[in-house]
Protein backbone atom coordinates (compact mmCIF):
# COMPACT_ATOMS: atom_id res chain seq x y z
CA UNK A 1 0.00 0.00 0.00
CA UNK A 2 3.14 2.34 0.86
CA UNK A 3 5.52 4.26 -0.87
CA UNK A 4 6.33 5.65 -4.31
CA UNK A 5 5.34 2.66 -6.59
CA UNK A 6 1.98 2.72 -5.93
CA UNK A 7 1.15 5.39 -6.59
CA UNK A 8 -1.70 5.53 -9.79
CA UNK A 9 0.03 7.02 -12.47
CA UNK A 10 -2.46 7.30 -15.52
CA UNK A 11 -1.49 8.57 -19.77
CA UNK A 12 -2.77 11.68 -19.73
CA UNK A 13 -3.16 11.30 -23.11
CA UNK A 14 -2.07 15.48 -23.90
CA UNK A 15 -0.99 15.74 -27.17
CA UNK A 16 1.22 19.06 -27.63
CA UNK A 17 -1.96 21.70 -28.51
CA UNK A 18 -3.79 20.36 -25.74
CA UNK A 19 -0.82 20.55 -23.39
CA UNK A 20 -0.32 24.21 -24.58
CA UNK A 21 -4.03 25.10 -23.37
CA UNK A 22 -2.85 23.88 -19.86
CA UNK A 23 0.18 25.61 -19.86
CA UNK A 24 -1.20 28.73 -20.78
CA UNK A 25 -4.02 28.22 -17.62
CA UNK A 26 -1.93 26.91 -14.82
CA UNK A 27 -2.13 30.61 -13.48
CA UNK A 28 -5.68 30.96 -14.45
CA UNK A 29 -7.85 32.31 -17.19
CA UNK A 30 -7.89 35.66 -18.80
CA UNK A 31 -10.57 38.14 -17.23
CA UNK A 32 -12.36 39.07 -20.42
CA UNK A 33 -16.23 38.72 -21.21
CA UNK A 34 -14.82 35.80 -23.67
CA UNK A 35 -12.00 34.33 -21.84
CA UNK A 36 -11.72 31.55 -24.45
CA UNK A 37 -11.58 33.97 -27.30
CA UNK A 38 -8.86 35.86 -25.35
CA UNK A 39 -7.10 32.89 -24.18
CA UNK A 40 -7.31 31.15 -28.36
CA UNK A 41 -5.90 34.57 -29.53
CA UNK A 42 -3.37 34.83 -27.03
CA UNK A 43 -2.15 31.25 -28.41
CA UNK A 44 -2.73 32.22 -32.29
CA UNK A 45 -5.54 28.97 -32.10
CA UNK A 46 -9.16 29.58 -33.35
CA UNK A 47 -11.41 30.12 -29.99
CA UNK A 48 -13.80 26.75 -31.41
CA UNK A 49 -11.13 24.70 -31.21
CA UNK A 50 -9.75 25.78 -27.86
CA UNK A 51 -13.48 25.52 -26.25
CA UNK A 52 -13.27 22.04 -27.86
CA UNK A 53 -10.43 20.69 -26.58
CA UNK A 54 -11.12 22.30 -23.13
CA UNK A 55 -14.71 20.43 -22.87
CA UNK A 56 -12.94 17.44 -24.33
CA UNK A 57 -10.39 17.81 -21.17
CA UNK A 58 -13.54 18.18 -19.11
CA UNK A 59 -15.57 15.52 -19.86
CA UNK A 60 -11.70 13.35 -19.92
CA UNK A 61 -11.74 14.79 -15.80
CA UNK A 62 -8.17 16.23 -16.90
CA UNK A 63 -10.04 19.36 -15.90
CA UNK A 64 -12.05 18.98 -13.31
CA UNK A 65 -13.67 21.85 -13.66
CA UNK A 66 -13.13 26.08 -14.96
CA UNK A 67 -14.27 27.54 -11.80
CA UNK A 68 -12.98 30.18 -8.67
CA UNK A 69 -11.08 29.27 -5.91
CA UNK A 70 -11.62 30.97 -2.68
CA UNK A 71 -9.30 31.66 0.07
CA UNK A 72 -11.19 30.11 2.78
CA UNK A 73 -10.19 32.35 5.65
CA UNK A 74 -11.32 35.51 3.63
CA UNK A 75 -15.13 34.11 2.94
CA UNK A 76 -15.54 33.36 6.68
CA UNK A 77 -14.34 29.64 6.93
CA UNK A 78 -11.33 31.04 9.80
CA UNK A 79 -11.05 27.63 11.18
CA UNK A 80 -9.67 25.10 8.72
CA UNK A 81 -8.90 21.81 10.34
CA UNK A 82 -6.97 19.08 8.81
CA UNK A 83 -9.02 16.14 10.61
CA UNK A 84 -7.10 12.49 10.48
CA UNK A 85 -8.49 9.36 11.22
CA UNK A 86 -7.06 5.79 12.08
CA UNK A 87 -9.35 3.75 10.98
CA UNK A 88 -9.38 0.02 10.51
CA UNK A 89 -8.30 -1.16 7.11
CA UNK A 90 -11.08 -3.26 6.28
CA UNK A 91 -13.65 -0.73 7.14
CA UNK A 92 -11.81 2.06 5.80
CA UNK A 93 -13.54 1.58 2.14
CA UNK A 94 -16.81 1.57 3.45
CA UNK A 95 -16.87 4.60 5.47
CA UNK A 96 -14.39 6.66 3.31
CA UNK A 97 -17.36 7.53 0.92
CA UNK A 98 -19.51 8.41 3.66
CA UNK A 99 -17.21 10.96 5.50
CA UNK A 100 -16.65 12.51 2.10
CA UNK A 101 -20.03 13.03 1.57
CA UNK A 102 -20.55 15.23 4.29
CA UNK A 103 -21.26 19.13 3.08
CA UNK A 104 -18.99 19.69 5.64
CA UNK A 105 -16.06 18.15 3.97
CA UNK A 106 -13.98 19.75 0.85
CA UNK A 107 -11.85 16.80 0.05
CA UNK A 108 -11.51 13.35 1.62
CA UNK A 109 -8.78 10.34 0.90
CA UNK A 110 -6.94 7.31 1.99
CA UNK A 111 -3.42 7.73 3.06
CA UNK A 112 -0.75 5.40 3.89
CA UNK A 113 0.26 4.79 7.25
CA UNK A 114 4.17 5.45 8.52
CA UNK A 115 5.04 3.07 10.91
CA UNK A 116 6.54 4.61 13.65
CA UNK A 117 5.86 8.22 12.65
CA UNK A 118 1.93 8.55 10.95
CA UNK A 119 -1.07 6.06 12.63
CA UNK A 120 -3.61 7.95 10.60
CA UNK A 121 -4.99 6.55 6.95
CA UNK A 122 -8.17 8.83 6.49
CA UNK A 123 -7.87 12.52 5.77
CA UNK A 124 -10.95 14.48 5.82
CA UNK A 125 -10.91 18.58 5.14
CA UNK A 126 -13.16 20.29 7.23
CA UNK A 127 -14.02 24.47 7.20
CA UNK A 128 -15.77 26.22 9.62
CA UNK A 129 -16.17 29.50 10.77
CA UNK A 130 -14.58 28.62 14.57
CA UNK A 131 -12.93 25.87 15.56
CA UNK A 132 -16.20 25.12 17.88
CA UNK A 133 -17.81 24.67 14.71
CA UNK A 134 -15.05 22.04 13.45
CA UNK A 135 -15.08 20.24 16.97
CA UNK A 136 -18.88 19.44 16.41
CA UNK A 137 -18.44 18.14 12.98
CA UNK A 138 -15.40 16.02 14.19
CA UNK A 139 -18.01 14.68 16.56
CA UNK A 140 -20.15 14.01 13.69
CA UNK A 141 -17.54 12.28 12.19
CA UNK A 142 -16.34 9.97 14.96
CA UNK A 143 -19.83 8.78 15.25
CA UNK A 144 -20.12 7.98 11.84
CA UNK A 145 -16.52 5.70 11.92
CA UNK A 146 -17.37 4.50 16.06
CA UNK A 147 -15.62 1.37 16.51
CA UNK A 148 -13.87 1.15 13.64
CA UNK A 149 -11.43 4.16 14.79
CA UNK A 150 -8.92 3.76 17.19
CA UNK A 151 -8.05 7.35 17.43
CA UNK A 152 -7.55 10.39 15.60
CA UNK A 153 -6.66 14.25 15.43
CA UNK A 154 -7.36 17.63 14.07
CA UNK A 155 -4.30 19.56 12.85
CA UNK A 156 -5.99 23.60 12.42
CA UNK A 157 -4.38 25.54 9.31
CA UNK A 158 -2.67 28.67 11.37
CA UNK A 159 -1.49 29.75 7.89
CA UNK A 160 -1.47 29.53 4.31
CA UNK A 161 2.34 29.62 3.16
CA UNK A 162 1.73 29.41 -0.52
CA UNK A 163 -1.17 28.59 -2.62
CA UNK A 164 -0.72 28.41 -6.42
CA UNK A 165 -2.23 25.53 -7.34
CA UNK A 166 -0.78 23.16 -10.49
CA UNK A 167 1.91 23.94 -12.47
CA UNK A 168 3.41 21.62 -15.11
CA UNK A 169 7.17 22.20 -15.87
CA UNK A 170 7.35 24.50 -18.77
CA UNK A 171 4.83 27.11 -17.37
CA UNK A 172 5.21 30.40 -17.55
CA UNK A 173 3.73 31.33 -14.27
CA UNK A 174 1.48 34.26 -15.83
CA UNK A 175 -1.70 33.58 -17.64
CA UNK A 176 -1.56 34.40 -21.16
CA UNK A 177 -2.47 37.88 -22.13
CA UNK A 178 -6.02 38.43 -23.06
CA UNK A 179 -5.76 40.19 -26.67
CA UNK A 180 -9.50 39.26 -28.37
CA UNK A 181 -10.48 42.50 -30.34
CA UNK A 182 -13.35 44.05 -28.50
CA UNK A 183 -12.99 42.29 -25.22
CA UNK A 184 -11.83 44.12 -21.93
CA UNK A 185 -9.32 41.40 -21.17
CA UNK A 186 -6.75 41.47 -17.95
CA UNK A 187 -4.18 39.83 -16.83
CA UNK A 188 -3.38 38.53 -13.36
CA UNK A 189 -0.19 37.72 -11.72
CA UNK A 190 -0.33 34.71 -9.89
CA UNK A 191 -0.94 35.13 -6.33
CA UNK A 192 0.88 33.53 -3.28
CA UNK A 193 -1.05 34.84 -0.14
CA UNK B 1 -17.02 42.11 0.96
CA UNK B 2 -20.48 42.85 -0.59
CA UNK B 3 -23.57 40.30 -0.84
CA UNK B 4 -23.17 40.63 -4.59
CA UNK B 5 -19.22 39.35 -4.00
CA UNK B 6 -20.60 36.62 -1.99
CA UNK B 7 -22.68 35.84 -4.51
CA UNK B 8 -20.08 35.71 -7.33
CA UNK B 9 -17.97 33.39 -5.15
CA UNK B 10 -20.88 31.24 -4.48
CA UNK B 11 -20.95 31.00 -7.74
CA UNK B 12 -17.94 30.55 -9.63
CA UNK B 13 -17.14 28.40 -7.49
CA UNK B 14 -19.22 25.44 -9.16
CA UNK B 15 -17.98 26.48 -12.39
CA UNK B 16 -18.30 28.46 -15.89
CA UNK B 17 -19.40 26.77 -19.24
CA UNK B 18 -17.24 26.45 -21.82
CA UNK B 19 -18.95 28.82 -24.38
CA UNK B 20 -18.50 32.26 -26.40
CA UNK B 21 -20.00 33.91 -23.28
CA UNK B 22 -19.50 32.23 -19.99
CA UNK B 23 -20.33 35.01 -17.48
CA UNK B 24 -23.90 35.84 -19.47
CA UNK B 25 -25.89 34.01 -17.27
CA UNK B 26 -24.28 34.67 -14.11
CA UNK B 27 -24.43 38.39 -14.89
CA UNK B 28 -27.93 38.55 -15.84
CA UNK B 29 -28.80 36.65 -12.69
CA UNK B 30 -27.08 39.66 -10.82
CA UNK B 31 -28.56 42.12 -12.95
CA UNK B 32 -25.36 43.73 -13.94
CA UNK B 33 -22.99 43.73 -17.66
CA UNK B 34 -20.55 41.09 -18.26
CA UNK B 35 -17.85 43.63 -17.96
CA UNK B 36 -18.79 44.77 -14.50
CA UNK B 37 -19.02 40.77 -13.44
CA UNK B 38 -15.46 40.46 -14.79
CA UNK B 39 -14.38 43.66 -13.29
CA UNK B 40 -15.44 42.11 -10.26
CA UNK B 41 -13.72 39.17 -10.22
CA UNK B 42 -10.71 40.70 -10.79
CA UNK B 43 -10.73 42.98 -7.71
CA UNK B 44 -11.81 39.49 -5.69
CA UNK B 45 -8.57 38.23 -7.05
CA UNK B 46 -6.91 41.34 -6.24
CA UNK B 47 -7.99 41.54 -2.93
CA UNK B 48 -6.93 38.15 -2.64
CA UNK B 49 -10.19 36.80 -1.75
CA UNK B 50 -10.27 34.48 -4.70
CA UNK B 51 -6.98 33.24 -4.99
CA UNK B 52 -7.41 31.72 -8.38
CA UNK B 53 -9.70 31.43 -11.71
CA UNK B 54 -9.82 29.15 -13.96
CA UNK B 55 -9.38 25.39 -15.15
CA UNK B 56 -8.47 23.36 -12.41
CA UNK B 57 -6.47 20.22 -13.35
CA UNK B 58 -6.53 17.44 -12.35
CA UNK B 59 -2.27 16.43 -11.93
CA UNK B 60 -2.95 12.66 -11.98
CA UNK B 61 -5.70 12.50 -14.44
CA UNK B 62 -2.25 14.86 -16.65
CA UNK B 63 -0.39 11.98 -16.14
CA UNK B 64 1.05 13.70 -12.94
CA UNK B 65 2.01 12.38 -9.54
CA UNK B 66 0.53 13.91 -6.56
CA UNK B 67 1.83 14.17 -3.01
CA UNK B 68 0.55 15.16 0.41
CA UNK B 69 4.11 15.88 2.40
CA UNK B 70 4.68 17.39 5.91
CA UNK B 71 7.97 18.17 8.11
CA UNK B 72 8.17 18.84 11.36
CA UNK B 73 10.19 22.24 11.86
CA UNK B 74 11.87 23.77 14.93
CA UNK B 75 9.91 26.81 15.51
CA UNK B 76 13.10 28.91 15.11
CA UNK B 77 13.88 27.53 11.83
CA UNK B 78 10.43 27.60 10.40
CA UNK B 79 10.22 30.66 8.08
CA UNK B 80 13.94 29.56 6.30
CA UNK B 81 12.28 26.15 5.64
CA UNK B 82 9.21 27.02 4.54
CA UNK B 83 10.93 29.73 1.49
CA UNK B 84 13.13 26.54 0.89
CA UNK B 85 9.85 24.56 0.46
CA UNK B 86 7.71 27.17 -1.51
CA UNK B 87 11.05 27.46 -3.72
CA UNK B 88 10.06 24.24 -5.05
CA UNK B 89 7.67 25.23 -8.44
CA UNK B 90 6.28 21.29 -7.76
CA UNK B 91 4.82 22.91 -4.18
CA UNK B 92 1.50 23.45 -5.09
CA UNK B 93 0.13 24.50 -1.44
CA UNK B 94 1.57 25.02 1.84
CA UNK B 95 -0.06 25.66 5.18
CA UNK B 96 1.60 25.94 8.53
CA UNK B 97 -0.62 23.50 10.83
CA UNK B 98 -0.81 23.67 14.33
CA UNK B 99 0.90 19.60 15.10
CA UNK B 100 4.55 18.28 15.54
CA UNK B 101 3.87 17.85 12.04
CA UNK B 102 3.65 21.69 11.41
CA UNK B 103 4.24 22.43 7.93
CA UNK B 104 1.74 20.20 5.48
CA UNK B 105 2.39 20.99 1.46
CA UNK B 106 1.22 19.23 -1.74
CA UNK B 107 4.01 18.37 -4.30
CA UNK B 108 2.23 17.61 -7.84
CA UNK B 109 4.96 16.68 -10.65
CA UNK B 110 4.26 15.64 -14.38
CA UNK B 111 6.92 12.76 -14.45
CA UNK B 112 7.18 9.69 -12.06
CA UNK B 113 10.53 10.08 -10.06
CA UNK B 114 9.92 13.77 -9.77
CA UNK B 115 8.02 13.64 -6.55
CA UNK B 116 10.76 11.56 -5.21
CA UNK B 117 13.40 14.24 -6.39
CA UNK B 118 11.42 16.85 -5.03
CA UNK B 119 11.17 14.93 -1.99
CA UNK B 120 14.91 14.42 -1.23
CA UNK B 121 16.21 17.79 -2.81
CA UNK B 122 13.79 19.36 -0.03
CA UNK B 123 15.09 16.48 3.12
CA UNK B 124 19.15 17.46 1.76
CA UNK B 125 17.79 21.73 1.81
CA UNK B 126 16.10 21.71 4.65
CA UNK B 127 17.45 18.81 7.09
CA UNK B 128 14.18 17.29 7.99
CA UNK B 129 12.71 14.57 6.87
CA UNK B 130 9.47 14.57 4.55
CA UNK B 131 6.38 12.50 5.48
CA UNK B 132 4.96 11.25 2.10
CA UNK B 133 1.52 10.53 2.28
CA UNK B 134 0.25 10.51 -1.17
CA UNK B 135 -3.40 9.81 -2.22
CA UNK B 136 -4.63 6.06 -2.12
CA UNK B 137 -8.10 6.80 -2.66
CA UNK B 138 -10.64 9.55 -3.14
CA UNK B 139 -13.40 9.96 -1.44
CA UNK B 140 -15.56 12.55 -2.77
CA UNK B 141 -14.15 16.06 -3.82
CA UNK B 142 -16.49 19.05 -2.98
CA UNK B 143 -14.49 22.28 -3.77
CA UNK B 144 -16.98 24.53 -2.57
CA UNK B 145 -18.02 26.45 0.31
CA UNK B 146 -20.34 29.06 0.77
CA UNK B 147 -19.36 32.49 1.60
CA UNK B 148 -20.18 33.62 4.75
Amino acid sequence: MNGPGKRFVRDGGLDPTDRRIVLATQAGLPLARRPYHALAAGLGLGADEVMARLAAMLARGIVRRIAAVPNHYAIGYRANGMTVWDVADEAVGALGPRVGALAFVSHCYRRPRVPGRWPYNLFAMVHGATRLEVAEHVATIAALLGNACRAHDVLYSTRILKKTGLRLAGGTGQPPPGTAAGDTARVRARRNP
Amino acid sequence: MDAIDRMIVDALQGGIDVVERPFAPLARLLGMTEDDLVERVGRLLDAGVLTRFGPMYDAEALGGLFTLAALSVPEADFERVAGLVNAHPEVAHNYAREHEYNMWFVIAAEKPGDVARVIAEIERETGCEVLDLPRLEEYGLQLRLEAR
